[in-house]
């Protein structure tokens, strides 16, 4: 399992409040980030990993990270690239680049979907209020992308620590996930 | 609410990550303008329908987003086998009396 | 003391806390873990409500959710809640409490003339009935059913409450808290595994919680239980759940339970939901569901005051409640008599145990003579008197041949016992199939189908240490099954709470006019012997059709308490063997569940997802309606003051065409097509053809579906080689790419191209008309705007302020037009930017409306208005749009069918109203005559209909049967006020020769 290096790539916005702020659990918008599907026969996959700057995950479900990377596994061909959001113009050129002679497709969804971070002891707990899938350490360990449903919105979920998680969902579907959190942990404030 | 291994992901993740896409290998004609009314006909609209082993697509549409075949029993909704896309369609019979002795066996 | 029937001590009631409670507006008290039941019988109130039918006096009979009679209404918030059973509500301070089924009260019912009334309301009755005039039906039958039909009200005011959803995995659910619940839960969790543990009560133990005398490892029963729990409590991988059924089990171990939060609670906090649905996905799954002890049969064993024998000891060992201050116990087996010791113990006379068995064990017989309890044998109630309370009790001794009199008993409670049936409730949702166990004398569960199995009492198993060893023995196998781990875990031993022997079913034999009696099958129905009899008699044989026939055992407990007597008495009547005529099947839900517990989060602004565009603000500021399409919420006009949508419409549509409009398109679906493949890929998945088309150009893009009809629309901009940018209709964007994945990915996986959704990634504003291009202007940079290096149907990159844009030269309104596609984070500043921009051209902003009326000016069509499925290309007047030469595409085998090609086809075409000011209905059907005769079919539909401003009159489309051949010709629209004569015109009204595109 690789280091995390989530700090630097899904900070919180900091111009934004935090959505919710208890002891239990918080949500926090994510700052922008350039993200980039990327799909491509198994011929591309290496090229395209010295390209990004990391291994592209190849097991189902898993992620790798490096200084300013993440790339996630979503499909048999398909992986989404996560970095800066300055460093857009400079990975799909190297992309590009790399690829050249491969069949592939990289397409910018970088403003498609927004990011929040769900974390703190009762994470999990409030996820599953929308969430159907086992997020237990077992099923779901450190490191575990995948993209599953919130309640009747599809969302990705990814796990960067025990008790923390990055949830992405298409930007006009963020309000009703970030919304049903908000409510659905109004039981953590009674006494 | 059924439980469904997807292939690809290779994990069991509930049905409402997927779509059910009807009856497995119905192949589209590779020259549809070739084909008789008839065929054509079967190809749009005939499906077997059966109560028991089918061999149905599903799509993991909120997961890795591809397509793949199950093998369903349609009266008691369980799941024989799964298989990706443009693998063999398996043989239902044997499928059917492997679940049979499986059932008796317990 | 307040509670008369209140034993000096014992119970698991906190003493101390004396709460106020109000039942049909009289105060009394009860106790801190009373349930509302147990409160009132404390106080001497046995008589809660009518029976449904015959409105006849109901005591509470059990102490259970099975509680057929004792169904009350609890007021709160200014609402009630109906048809709660009062078994289950728990009480708390200033609980209001309310009887139901009566009017004007509970003890004077003017619907009680429906008991003598009861021989014209046999079995059946509705069916015979409400048969003829059929003019009755709903002027007179329905309001009549209407108004008799239901038990309490139903709330007026919307829900207040908020209902939680957990979606919940474990290895082992052990559902039921009683010994063999809590010895599963035990051994399982011993192994590690995750287990959840729930039980419907408000504490955990389950039966062991009844037990006066009992012992587990020394202590009793309800201590071990009580330090079991508190046990499993302190482990990580162990949920407990009170309050929280079980109610429905599904396919591969999904199990749904409802979490009960704040019911029991006198202020709950606004911040806990009421309830909760926990969505339970199970390895394995333990049912420790118990047995329920069964009514006796006998006539008049309705009355209030008749109850169950365990309900009885469970009031008086749990509640600390004497259901009564003298106690007949009539059974048919033995566990009844400890009812009758352990009251005798507290203090309560008991008139007899009437045991109908010749020889009940000498054991129990040594016991009662040692207490001095008088007891006959071979005896049985034939009657009851008393009309608010059981005063007497019947008795007849059984005899060779019938009964002959024992004389009567007086008694002030009656507790039954006709031993018990497994709850196979949960079992049988699983789709197991019960079998007979004769042994048992009941139904049990057969074969698991699911991972799955039963525990204790549920499968016929009884007495405490045997429940004990089943459950451990289920809680071990479950957890190997579930993990493959097993632990040695102790067992514990426990003395007392023997299985006994004995049980009946059916009805009893008695001595009295069968006729003239009643004796209940199914208290809540009000469904007797009799009834179930007659249902034979008259032809229903299955059991399916006597339960629909009588009503038996549709009751909310579906049966559990009624079903076997039932069964009996129709094998009875059917002369067959019990087994032969059947069981019917138990449903979800359980028990009643709230209808707010399904609807859960999906209410008010969570109904749906709520999908804004990035000028929702802007039209908020600005008053503009909004229309929903789809998820989407998107600009309908802006009224100014003073205006109506009509005036907007017409003001917004004529400023477009003569200056410079704004639209937000933001909703449109969109697809990257990308890969080398990808121009092979689109010319397969839409008529037009595209390898010819050159980057930076565009076209008009139609989809089939392979049956050869419309299924969507767009246009497809190609920016490189490899890389076209496809827009879709906005509620057919995920359709589209979906089809588009089904057929890349099973029909044609060789092709090099993959499609992504950049629906979101990018926010597009539309400008439209003569003026748009100087609005732009100021704002593009790299792209040269003139018509002659950008002209219609074109798409080039540049910056729109600074910021990355994908600028399409495209109209859906005959104008000159331009999109401006930014990230969607940039679409904010842009509709900012150009709302104000277009201030100084005169423009307007415009929204969905106005954008339909200058299609149609146009004849543009939109694909689920025009199209309806069933609409092809040729029908549209699309056949430009099709790549002949193409060998394929999907749709063009379609358009070869027969139907399709045949004539008499409905065509798109345009009709003009003859009289300029009327606008057609769309929808409205088409004829040939003014005044067709009955019967005749419609030539065609109106799809489209609006006053035009452009045209200066009223246009509309319509799919008409051979229309392209009518042009010229008069047909009509038949509408209630008489028909409206229109011409059949060619479907375009405005700019013909498009002159205005290519400005």
């Amino acid at each position: 399992m690789a280091d995390f290096q989530t700090d630097e790539l899904f900070g919180p916005d900091a111009s934004a409040a935090p959505l919710l702020n208890l002891d239990a659990v918080s949500v926090l918008a994510c700052a922008p980030l350039a993200r980039l599907s990327l799909r491509c026969r198994e011929t591309g996959v290496a090229p395209a990993g010295t390209a990004f700057g990391l291994s592209l995950p190849i097991e189902p479900l898993a992620s790798e990270t490096a200084p300013n990377r993440a790339a996630f596994w979503l499909g048999p061909d398909e992986w989404m690239l996560v970095a800066p959001e300055s460093h857009l113009d400079q990975v799909m050129d190297a992309c590009e680049t790399a690829l050249a002679d491969q069949p592939h497709a990289l397409v910018d969804i970088s403003h498609r979907q927004d990011a929040i971070i769900v974390s703190g002891a009762k994470a999990a707990w409030l996820l599953n209020t929308g969430v159907p899938i086992d997020l237990h350490a077992d099923a779901f360990p450190l490191g575990t992308i995948t993209r599953t449903v919130f309640h009747k919105v599809p969302i990705m979920i990814w796990r960067t620590g025990p008790d923390s998680f990055v949830i992405e969902a298409w930007g006009s579907f963020m309000e009703y996930v970030t919304g049903l959190l908000v409510q659905a942990a109004d039981e953590l404030k009674a006494a | 609410m059924l439980l469904i291994h997807c292939p690809y992901c290779g994990v069991d993740r509930p049905e409402l990550e997927f779509r059910c896409g009807g009856e497995a290998h119905i192949a589209r004609p590779l020259h549809p303008s070739a084909t008789t009314d008839e065929e054509w006909e079967a190809f749009l609209y005939l499906r077997t329908n059966v109560k028991g082993i089918y061999a149905e697509r599903w799509r993991h549409i909120h997961g890795c987003g591809r397509f793949f075949n199950a093998v369903r029993d349609t009266v008691s909704d369980k799941f024989l086998t799964v298989y990706k896309a443009g693998e063999p369609k398996p043989d239902l019979d044997a499928l059917a009396r492997d679940a049979q002795k499986g059932e008796t066996g317990k | 003391m307040s509670q008369p029937f209140r034993t000096e001590k014992g119970g698991r009631i906190d003493r101390a806390a004396e709460i106020s409670f109000t039942f049909d507006g009289e105060g009394m008290t009860g106790h801190g873990g009373d349930t509302l039941a147990s409160a009132l019988l404390a106080n001497g109130v046995h008589l809660v409500g009518r029976s449904f039918k015959y409105h006849r006096p109901r005591g509470i009979l059990t102490a259970g959710s099975e509680e057929p009679n004792a169904l009350v209404g609890i007021y709160r918030n200014g609402d009630q809640t109906p048809n709660l059973r009062a078994t289950q509500v728990e009480l708390y301070g200033g609980l209001e409490a309310i009887s139901q089924n009566r009017f004007p009260a509970l003890g004077l019912d003017v619907g009680a003339v429906n008991d003598l009334m009861s021989p014209f309301f046999p079995a059946g009755f509705y069916y015979k009935t409400f048969k003829w005039p059929k003019a009755f039906w709903d002027r007179v039958y329905e309001p009549v059913i209407r108004a008799a039909a239901g038990l309490g009200k139903p709330p007026k005011n919307p829900d207040h409450d908020r209902y939680g959803n957990l979606y919940a995995h474990c290895d082992v659910l052990v559902i039921g808290s009683g010994p063999a619940g809590l010895a599963a839960a035990l051994a399982a969790a011993e192994t590690g595994a995750r287990v959840i543990l729930c039980d419907e009560q408000a504490e955990l133990g389950g039966s062991l919680l009844s037990e006066g005398s009992a012992t587990i490892d020394g202590k009793l029963a309800p201590d071990w239980a009580g330090e079991t729990i508190a046990a499993l409590g302190a482990k990580d991988n162990v949920t407990l759940l009170a309050r929280t059924t079980a109610f429905g089990y599904f396919a591969q171990n999904f199990v749904a339970l409802a979490e009960r939060l704040t019911d029991h609670i006198s202020e709950p906090d606004p911040n806990v939901p009421r309830e909760r649905l926990w969505q339970v996905r199970a390895r394995e799954v333990v049912i420790a569901a118990g047995a329920l002890e069964r009514p006796m049969v006998f006539p008049e064993n309705d009355r209030p005051g008749i109850m169950l024998a365990d309900a009885g000891r469970t009031y008086l060992n749990r509640y600390g409640v004497k259901v009564g201050h003298k106690v007949l116990v009539a059974t048919a087996c033995d566990t009844a008599w400890q009812a009758a010791f352990d009251l005798a113990d507290h203090g309560v006379e008991i008139a007899a145990i009437a045991d109908m068995r010749p020889n009940p064990p000498d054991a129990l017989q040594a016991i009662a003579q040692a207490r001095g309890l008088r007891v006959e044998t071979g005896c049985v109630v034939t009657g009851t008197n008393g009309r608010k309370r059981v005063k007497s009790a019947l008795l007849g001794r059984i005899v060779e041949g019938g009964v002959t009199s024992a004389g009567d008993v007086a008694c002030d409670a009656l507790l039954m016992s006709g031993g018990w049936t497994p709850t196979v409730s949960l079992y049988s949702q699983s789709r197991g199939k019960v079998v007979w166990d004769e042994a048992v004398g009941a139904f049990v569960p057969g074969v698991s189908v699911q991972n799955e199995r039963s525990a204790g009492a549920c499968r016929g198993v009884y007495g405490l240490a045997a429940t004990l060893e089943d459950g451990y023995a289920a809680g071990e196998a479950a957890a190997k099954a579930a993990t493959g781990k097993t632990a040695a875990l102790a067992r514990a031993s426990s003395n007392g709470a023997d299985a006994g022997t004995g049980g009946v079913l059916g009805t009893l034999p008695h001595d009295r006019n069968a006729s003239k009696v009643k004796a209940f099958v199914d208290y809540q129905n009000d469904v007797t012997a009799k009834d179930v009899k007659l249902a034979v008699r008259e032809g229903m044989h299955s059991i399916e059709h006597i339960k629909r026939y009588t009503t038996t055992g549709m009751a909310t407990d579906q049966g559990r308490l009624s079903n076997l007597n039932a069964l009996q008495i129709a094998a009875d009547a059917l002369e067959k063997p019990l087994i032969d005529v059947g069981l019917t099947t138990f449903r979800q839900p359980y028990t009643p569940t709230t209808f707010g517990i399904f609807a859960n989060v999906s209410r008010g602004d969570f109904f749906d997802p709520v999908r804004k565009t990035p000028s929702h603000g802007f039209v908020e500021e600005k008053g503009g309606a909004f229309e929903d399409v789809g998820q989407w919420k998107r600009a309908w006009y802006f009224a100014e003051s003073g205006e109506d949508m009509h005036a907007a419409v017409a003001r917004e549509c004529e400023v477009v065409r003569k200056s410079v409009g704004l639209f937000d398109a933001s909703t449109l679906g969109k697809i990257e097509v990308v890969g080398p493949d990808a121009a092979e890929f689109l010319e397969r998945m839409y008529t037009n053809p595209w390898k010819k088309l050159a980057p930076g150009r565009c076209r008009y893009g139609l989809m089939l579906n392979d049956a050869g009809f419309i299924i969507d629309d767009g246009v497809i901009g190609r920016l490189a080689d490899d890389r076209f940018h496809v827009t879709t209709t906005t509620g057919g964007a995920a359709h589209v790419f979906a089809t588009m994945e089904d057929y890349l990915q099973t029909e044609w996986p060789d092709l090099d191209v993959w499609i992504t959704s950049t629906t979101e990634q990018y926010a597009v504003a539309a400008l439209q008309g003569p003026k748009a291009r100087e609005v732009i202007a100021p704002y593009i940079d790299g792209i040269d705007l003139s018509a002659e290096a950008f002209p219609h149907m074109s798409v080039a990159t540049g910056t729109f302020n600074g910021v990355p844009c994908r600028l399409f030269r495209i109209s859906f309104t005959g104008e000159l037009g331009f999109e401006v596609n930014v990230h969607r984070r940039h679409g904010k500043m842009v509709w900012d930017t150009l709302s104000t921009e277009i201030e100084k051209h005169d423009g307007v902003v415009y929204g969905t409306e106005t954008m339909h009326v200058l299609r149609a000016d146009k004849g543009y069509i939109i694909v689920g208005q025009e199209t309806d499925g069933t609409v092809t290309p040729d029908d549209a007047g699309l056949t430009w749009a099709i790549g002949k030469k193409k060998p394929d595409f999907v749709g063009k085998r379609g358009l070869a069918r027969p139907d399709l090609v045949a004539g008499g086809r409905k065509q798109l075409v345009g009709l003009l109203t003859k009289d300029p000011k009327i606008v057609l209905e769309e929808g409205a059907q088409v004829t040939k005559l003014a005044k067709p005769p009955a019967g005749t079919p419609a030539e065609g539909h109106v799809t489209s209909a609006y006053f035009s401003p452009a045209a200066g009159r009223s246009i509309a489309m319509a799919l008409v049967k051979d229309g392209r051949s009518l042009k010229g010709e008069t047909l009509n629209i038949p509408m209630p006020a008489g028909a409206i004569a229109v011409e059949v015109v060619d479907p375009v009204f405005y700019d013909k020769d498009g002159a205005r595109l290519n400005g």
